[in-house]
């Protein structure tokens, strides 16, 4: 088997890995390479040809494969090795990293590793709905990676479970590509795409939102035939008497996304339950020293700006420790108090600097105040006029507030008026 | 003539996705709130007197690949279907760097259609 070394391997050459090496390589690291499991890089920005990604990086407005080869520029304008066609099948929590490609198994020991793989659809084994197993029910991703990547339109007659993002903006594209999509259901009281999908994706075309719906039988032998859909309660059980049947060849699931985890709980890196991602501190790094985490593989984003912005946290501080320059003292623990379903990081590690972190709620509440307080004292509190689980939201905290924190416990609390 | 009409809208310049309430009075926006930005008000102007849109979608390439296009500019949102009848008809010749104009004026609008990709020959 060969054997090698690098300073710096990361996992993924989506948009996460691609920010994290250019940030590396821009904090000094010049021995670092990327490994990509597909044949090309930009991960799942390459299917994703709506626009709306940059806004905050770019200040302007461009579709996936866009964004994606501004950071292949920046990449290649670093001389960055990205080995393309490369499945990673272990790393130890020592470092070494084992992959396959056409040449065959290879291991690599590398001083830092930044985990980058991104995340996978929830199937339709994870729901149970009842039914046969006909052809033509399909995740939404799958369907976007048919119709964006290979010119195949996958049904004609559509219902969409799922008002997630990627749902949503599948509903507009079947539609544009000559598709009917009869429906979007939705098991939760509100939709959770963003508010613009609702309308450019939705309303635009006249697509009807059926909130608290769900599928509730699946009809078709060799392909589906339609779908029974029924109202839910607020327990989320169908109710009696409210099903409607709709025909349709194709269901679309968009029904979550799971970071894509299994390299990491192989490598014993402790994991956040809430999350699916590793538990990390403000540098990014996990609870295996020199092994780091950023972007879906770490908690879903619902923007990549914001995965590229903590991707190039995951770089500098890969680099840093490198370097040697990356410091664990007094322990601040970030515990949300389930309103607020997590944060990341978990963890803050050295105060000498502010720290951003990110949060989900898990429902909609308006007039909120999020109060972080540590010991019984309020150390920031901040006003929302509405928090949505749908979008992530991020507060600051400052290097003076963190100095102030007494106990090894900051709470994370939301109060809703 | 429509006097003193109120109509809610969800901006979408950006991913904040503000609650906008245009004032409307005799066939002119006369206020807009709710926006956080200045984008937001023009966004809800025009959305009032003619919606508009970009366009993504994609075009099959001259050897049958699929190649992701997008307008340069919004379009009339009536125009979106006229718009993608053009592109269905395209075979786009290779190779093709992002940001080439493939469609001039496309459906007679202001908008040009563009490569969102560069895309070699047969690869």
């Amino acid at each position: 088997m060969r054997r090698e070394q690098a300073d710096l391997v990361i996992i993924g050459g989506g948009p996460a890995g691609l920010a994290a090496a250019v940030a590396a390589y821009d904090s000094g690291v010049r021995d670092l390479l990327i490994l990509e499991r597909d044949s090309h890089p930009g991960g799942i920005l390459q299917q994703c040809i709506h626009n709306g990604f940059g806004l905050h990086r770019f200040q302007k407005e461009l579709t996936g494969p866009e964004y994606a080869w501004e950071y292949e520029k920046m990449a290649a304008e670093r001389k960055i090795t990205i080995c393309c066609g490369s499945m990673v099948l272990n790393v130890s929590p020592e470092k070494l990293i084992t992959v396959v490609s056409r040449k065959g198994v290879a291991q690599i020991q590398a001083k830092a590793v930044i985990l980058a793989m991104g995340c996978r659809e929830r199937s339709r084994g994870a729901l149970n709905i009842p039914g046969s197993r006909p052809a033509g029910i399909f995740s939404a991703g799958t369907a976007q990676k048919y119709v964006n990547c290979m010119g195949c339109l996958p049904g004609r007659e559509v219902v969409i479970l799922g008002s997630g993002d990627i749902g949503l903006i599948m509903a507009r594209r079947m539609t544009l590509e000559g598709a009917k999509v009869k429906a979007v259901c939705e098991l939760m009281p509100y939709s959770g795409g963003l508010a613009r999908n609702i309308q450019q994706c939705l309303k635009d075309f006249d697509i009807p939102l059926k909130l608290s719906h769900t599928v509730t039988a699946i009809h078709g032998k060799e392909r589906l035939t339609g779908v029974t859909v029924s109202q839910v309660d607020e327990k989320r059980r169908p109710v009696q008497g409210t099903e409607e049947e709709i025909p349709c060849d194709t269901l679309l699931l968009s029904v979550g996304l799971i970071p894509e985890n299994e390299l990491s709980k192989e490598a014993g890196i402790r994991l956040d339950p809430v999350t699916g991602g590793a538990v990390v501190d403000e540098k990014r790094q996990t609870s295996c020293e020199g092994i780091f985490a950023c972007g879906n593989v770490l908690h879903v984003h619902d923007l990549v700006d914001f995965v590229s912005e903590e991707a190039a946290l995951a770089g500098e501080s890969a680099a840093a420790y490198i370097a040697g320059k990356v410091s664990q003292d007094n322990v601040l623990e970030l515990v949300p108090d389930g309103k607020i379903r997590y944060t990341v990081p978990q963890r803050i590690a050295d105060r000498q600097e502010d720290v951003k972190v990110y949060f989900r709620v898990d429902n909609v509440y308006r007039k909120a105040e999020i109060r972080v307080t540590c010991d019984g004292e309020t150390v920031l509190a901040k006003k929302r006029p509405v928090v949505k689980p749908g979008e992530m939201e991020s507060l600051i905290l400052t290097k003076e507030q963190l100095a102030k924190c007494r106990s090894s416990r900051l709470e994370f609390v939301l109060e809703s008026v | 003539m429509v006097i003193g009409m109120k109509r809610e809208l969800t901006c979408i310049v950006c991913p904040m996705g503000c609650d906008l309430t245009a004032e409307i009075e005799n066939g002119q926006v006369v206020s807009v709130t709710g926006n956080t930005c200045p984008r937001g008000a023009k966004y809800a102007e025009q959305e009032c007197i003619r919606p508009e849109r970009v366009l993504t979608s994609t075009a099959a390439a001259e050897d049958g690949r699929v190649l992701p296009v997008r307008t340069d500019r919004t379009v009339p949102k009536e125009k979106l279907f006229d718009c993608m009848a053009e592109v269905n008809r395209l075979k786009v010749r290779l190779p093709i760097t992002v940001g080439t104009v493939i469609i001039e004026h496309i459906a007679g609008t202001e908008a040009n259609l563009i490569a969102a990709k560069n895309m070699e020959r047969g690869k």
